[in-house]
């Protein structure tokens, strides 16, 4: 899209900056009790890179979803090109010329990349001319923004970088002229993320606005012009990329001083206490995730495997953790644990001195509807510390030790009747690190342990898992965050496609490095 | 078996198959849109009904096919109030519906004309006859292909060739025009639909509105043309029958063709041969009736190829952030 010329619209308006391209004015939005934002406020200038950062929970989806129709504002107004403009539903937002790239994307998967581009912006009721018409455009777009995809390829066999092109293709393709990225790195390698910079590069340099909301600050520093932090529901500060740094915000996002690097002494690893040798396992499909993993983890080391989701780690995790068959030999302290799920399951796994953090702690960590103390109990219920007698529980036992429990890892509110939904991600995520850690297992399985939590937590919970290093236990960390990995970890292995790509010493590789083993490639070759 | 046997069967597998056929034409538009919809035998039920009563009263079929359609649309309806604007459990709405339907049905037939929740015969003009195709009777003697216009194709009412034309009708607009693309897409990813600035809800009960005139066309074609009246619980299962058929299509419209009349077929020998005597064993008549769920269990069980249903079939669309 042509620019109009700053410095002539300047002549006439009456302030001497050119008009934003977006402005929010005193925008709040409450959920019942909940200000999820309050009087925000924020200019965003043509043609910028525009960072918003803040915590979970901060607001950031909210006010991008007031900007895309999704919820309506209780105060305030959003000005478009100075114009003041009402966003009841989502066609008024394409209309306003924004356009959204959400953290999961919107595709239908089993339609080709042009029928959902076209999807909603068809030209009439027949579809004939209007993929026709979206066939040129694409061509035109993916020559002028590096945005390739095959026109006729289906969703579902796509990459994940190219599924979030397509999202990006069917914003351009309604000539969106704002477009908000959320989380958009989440899902890919570092080198899919390197395009998608570039991509993102080009389309500031045609004059697109971007918006970028991310909890990565690294991203931040590298590609946006000016940022905004959100904290608690409101606009704290915005700043000039140039003028900030990653401390400065991490501060501003927190409320206090955080430490952004993991503070560990070197491991001094001692006896193997996990060998894991020709693992192999199906799916429900008969698919084969895993061909042929083999690792150890020695006590007092971490041994972080890097990769992108979905290349065998959850699969791993599960086997490991006693709810997944497979085949091959796994050893702890040097005694085979079965495998075939016949004659082991998570209890027998707890026994043999493995704990386990899932990855998906909703689904495999917690009960939501369950109390905290109740949850705490899960998969140790059988102790005898736990039990009053032969029938009944020691319920009163175990809410002071929940409650004590809360109060050595921080969770907030120390409340252990509260239901596990009704925590934050992050403080769910302590209750569920508390309980697998507090058991001193030999071994802890830890999946994803910070996704979704806060920064403040993050930094807690690995002080944690060191710790429980440094008290000579083994830790087997599943990370897709390369950060997380290469901080946490003393060794570090890449997962792809079901294999082990290499191993490496975090101080001895770089992320270039580990992103071309993640993208399946080796990376002394390449 | 004589060819004119042969003929004659296939020709009771269309009739037969027909009513399957534009209920599961029904059922696809709901489903393909991401609502299930169990209750087809409802609606076609009380189609049945209300056309077979009010052609019985004005002595005109075509009016009471218009009131069918509209009986059948008020359950629809029904059903998408409750499954999407008020996002209730799908299947307990069409449940539901089921059974209003079989119990309004008799309750009114009984207060109109006191014949035990039947309607009086119908005759003339208040049924649908069947047309007789140009040169039908003059290339009867035409061996081979002769019996064959005569007998199966041509000798079927309107409605009969309203539904086949259906089935090309219901592929082109599912996979030729905006509103196709839409509904297959709401299927399988409302959120994709709602962000790119469409309303589900109304794409939802667009998609219900057409299941409802389609079972509304099954249900008067049941008691205006197939039979000559309402009797009691007159759909005996043709809806869940279609349901199946469904499912046997993967959700495509001329595999619904296919499956629909295969089901015909065997509705077709089960009514000509109560009992088939292969000469080691004698299978029952309740075996051939109870085919069509028993071969719809094995498709489900993946046997031939995965059935896979639209994705988010089932499931209420409510907005995420």
């Amino acid at each position: 899209m042509a620019m109009g010329d700053p410095q002539g619209r300047q002549a006439t308006a009456a302030p001497a900056t050119s008009v934003p391209v977006l402005e929010l004015r005193g925008i709040s939005k409450a959920f019942g009790p909940v200000q999820a934002n309050k009087d925000i406020s924020l200019q965003v200038a043509r043609g910028a890179i525009h960072g918003i950062i803040g915590e979970n929970g901060a607001g950031k989806s909210t006010l991008m979803s007031i900007l895309y129709g999704f919820y309506k504002a209780d105060a305030g107004e959003i000005l478009i090109n100075g114009k003041v403009t009402h966003i009841p539903d989502s066609q008024s937002a394409i209309r306003a010329g924004i356009g959204m790239v959400f953290q999961h994307f919107k595709l239908v998967q089993n339609f080709t990349v042009l029928e959902n581009v076209v999807l909603g912006a068809e030209e009439g009721a027949l579809l004939g001319p209007s993929l026709a018409k979206a066939r040129k455009v694409l061509t035109h777009l993916a020559q002028e923004y590096e945005l390739h995809v095959d026109p006729d390829a289906l969703i579902e066999n796509l990459s994940v970088g190219h599924q979030q092109r397509v999202e990006i293709l069917k914003a351009l393709y309604r000539q969106a002229d704002i477009l908000i990225l959320d989380e958009p790195t989440g899902v890919l390698t570092p080198a899919e993320a390197d395009h998608l910079f570039r991509i993102l590069a080009n389309l500031k340099r045609e004059g697109k606005t971007i918006i970028l909301i991310t909890h990565k600050l690294r991203e931040i520093m590298e590609i946006t012009d000016t940022v905004s932090v959100m904290r608690r529901g409101q606009m704290t500060t915005t700043v000039k990329t140039a003028e900030t740094n990653p401390e400065q915000l991490a501060e501003l996002m927190v409320g206090r001083k955080v430490l952004l690097r993991v503070e560990k002494q070197p491991a001094t690893p001692g006896r193997t206490v996990l060998e894991v040798q020709d693992l192999r396992v199906k799916d429900r499909f008969g698919v084969e995730r895993l061909k042929g993993v083999s690792l150890h983890v020695r006590a007092g080391e971490i041994l972080g495997i890097a990769g992108v989701a979905g290349n065998g780690q959850t699969e791993l995790l599960e086997v490991l953790g006693g709810f997944a068959t497979g085949t091959g030999t796994v050893r702890m302290n040097g005694k085979p644990i079965d495998l075939s799920g016949r004659h082991a399951d998570g209890q027998t796994r707890r026994r043999d001195g493995i704990a386990h953090v899932p990855e998906d702690r909703q689904r495999l960590g917690l009960i939501m509807d369950f109390t905290a103390w109740e949850n705490v109990a899960f998969g140790y219920h059988n102790d005898p510390a736990y039990q009053k007698n032969r029938f009944i529980m020691d319920n009163a036992g175990l809410l002071r030790e929940t409650a004590a429990k809360m109060q050595r890892f921080d969770v907030r509110p120390p409340d252990p009747r509260l239901a596990a939904k009704n925590f934050s991600g992050g403080n769910q995520q302590k209750i569920v690190v508390a309980r697998e850690i507090e058991r001193n297992p030999d071994l802890l399985l830890i999946g994803q342990p910070t996704r979704g939590v806060d920064i403040g937590a993050i930094e807690f919970i690995h002080q944690q898992i060191v710790k429980l290093r440094d008290a000579g236990k083994a830790i087997l960390l599943v990370s897709v965050e390369l950060d997380e990995i290469l901080s946490l970890s003393d060794r570090v292995a890449v997962m792809f496609d079901g294999r082990i790509m290499g191993e490496r010493i975090p101080g001895e590789t770089d992320e270039r490095e580990l992103g071309l083993l993640m993208a399946g490639m080796n990376g002394k070759a390449a | 078996m004589s060819f004119e046997s042969y003929v004659s069967i296939l020709d009771s597998t269309v009739r037969l198959g027909t009513p399957l056929l534009l209920a599961c034409l029904a059922g696809l538009f709901s489903e393909r849109s991401g609502v299930f919809d169990i209750g087809l035998e409802g609606k076609m039920l009380v189609a049945a009904f209300l056309s077979a009563a009010v052609a019985y009263t004005t002595g005109s079929a075509w009016l009471g096919l218009l009131a069918g359609i509209a009986g059948s649309l008020v359950f629809s309806a029904i059903h998408g109030l409750a499954s999407i604007t008020f996002r209730g459990n799908q299947l307990i709405s069409g449940v539901a519906i089921n059974m209003l339907a079989s119990g309004i049905t008799v309750l009114v037939g009984q207060n109109w004309f006191h014949q035990g929740g039947g309607t009086p015969a119908l005759s003339g003009a208040a049924r649908f006859r069947d047309m007789t195709l140009p040169f039908a009777n003059e290339l009867r003697d035409v061996p081979f292909l002769g019996p064959i216009y005569a007998e199966l194709i041509s000798g079927h009412s309107v409605l009969v060739y309203l539904a086949f034309l259906l089935v090309p009708a219901t592929w082109w607009v599912l996979y030729r025009t905006r509103f196709g693309l839409r509904l297959r897409a709401v299927g399988e990813n409302p959120a994709a639909v709602d962000t790119a600035g469409v309303s589900v809800v109304a794409l939802r009960y667009a998609a219900l509105a057409i299941a409802g005139v389609l079972c509304g066309i099954a249900g008067s074609y049941l008691s205006t043309a197939l039979a000559a009246g309402f009797g009691r619980e007159m759909t005996a299962g043709r809806g869940y029958i279609a349901l199946a058929a469904l499912i046997f299509a993967k959700w495509r419209p001329w595999q619904a063709l296919g499956s629909t009349m295969f089901f015909g077929f065997l509705a077709a020998v089960s009514i000509r041969y109560p009992t088939i005597d292969l000469g080691v064993l004698v299978i029952p008549n309740e075996f051939m009736d109870n085919l069509p769920y028993i071969l719809t269990v094995v498709v489900l069980a993946g046997f031939v190829g995965k059935a896979i249903p639209p994705r988010a079939g089932g499931e209420p669309y409510v907005k995420e952030r």
